[in-house]
């Protein structure tokens, strides 16, 4: 039973990876993209890695996967012309995957059978994320903690990159607007009758 | 009729990977679906860690799973920031004029 559920999610994940490379719109291309993860995201439930797969469809499909939509969407890039002359590219890039299939088979076949009698997705735990939980906050605490760095280098090198000042653009100056006193804001004036300022 | 096992996981891998250094072939021209196949490689890379993980009966292949997803994420903004700014300069993203930036 699961080896047939194994067998369709897996065959989903591999096609719409296909298509993902092979389609001519970049649009097609992310959607095809979050299929790929949420076949993927099945495969580890499939196998109790419940915790991951629940960070694969926030991580990817809510986050990354819709970075990719927002870049190819606000760029206006004639994606025609860049898919012209990718028929000549398919059959060194076939001959390349070939190649690479080989080697990794040649590395089973000349491997050891892997002992995996011990099948436990969460073990130390009684649920995936707990045991998850118990090892990444003592054993792995600095890699969790560089994680979190690595995020936000990201983070702030994304911005300052993408930000940029135009000039002939009128900007909020935070500064000069909590630094007004109320003399400079106003003026009293008594004008006499009939007379104006 | 087998059993679902480590092997299955790993062929599928396997399957993933290539997809993902066949599309890095063949979209040589569009940056974006590179980088698209660039996730697909870690993704494969992800599967790696995580049915070794659930075979062996150990939990670290689930956390480096983990830090995986998180540098991809890291290296996907990144990346998709360089292309808009690329993109601002030059009015494309053919990757094959990149190196007129050289100095």
């Amino acid at each position: 039973m699961a080896l047939i559920a194994f067998g369709l999610i897996a065959a989903i994940v591999i096609l719409s990876a296909v298509f993902v490379i092979a389609a001519r719109n970049p649009v097609h291309s992310v959607l095809w993209l979050i299929l790929t993860f949420f076949s993927a995201a099945g495969l580890f439930v499939l196998i109790g890695a419940e915790f991951l797969a629940m960070l694969l469809i926030v991580v990817y499909v809510g986050a990354v996967a819709v970075l990719f939509l927002f870049v190819v969407m606000m760029l206006d890039v004639d994606f025609v012309e860049l898919k012209e002359g990718t028929l000549r590219y398919w059959p060194f890039a076939l001959l390349v995957g070939l190649i690479f299939l080989g080697e990794l088979a040649l590395v089973w076949a000349t491997s050891g059978e892997i002992s995996t009698t011990t099948f436990d997705p969460s073990p130390g735990g009684d649920t995936n994320a707990e045991a998850i939980g118990a090892v990444m906050y003592t054993d792995y605490l600095l890699l969790f903690q560089m994680a979190g760095v690595i995020l936000l280098v990201a983070m702030i090198g994304a911005i300052v990159l993408t930000l940029r000042h135009r000039p002939n653009v009128k900007r909020q100056n935070v500064g000069e607007q909590t630094g007004r006193r109320r003399a400079d804001a106003y003026e009293m004036k008594d004008p006499a009758p009939g007379e104006g300022i | 009729m087998a059993e679902l096992g480590l092997i299955h996981f790993l062929i599928l891998s396997a399957a993933l990977f290539t997809v993902g250094v066949v599309g890095i072939f063949v979209n040589r021209k569009n940056i974006i679906v590179i980088l698209m196949a660039l996730e697909l490689i870690l993704l494969s890379v992800n599967i790696n860690l995580v049915a070794f993980s659930v075979f062996t009966g150990t939990i670290q292949g689930q956390i480096f799973a983990m830090l995986v997803l998180t540098v991809a994420a890291a290296e996907a903004a990144v990346g998709l920031a360089i292309l808009v700014v690329y993109f601002r300069n030059r009015r494309d993203i053919s990757v094959e004029n990149v190196d007129l930036m050289k100095g």
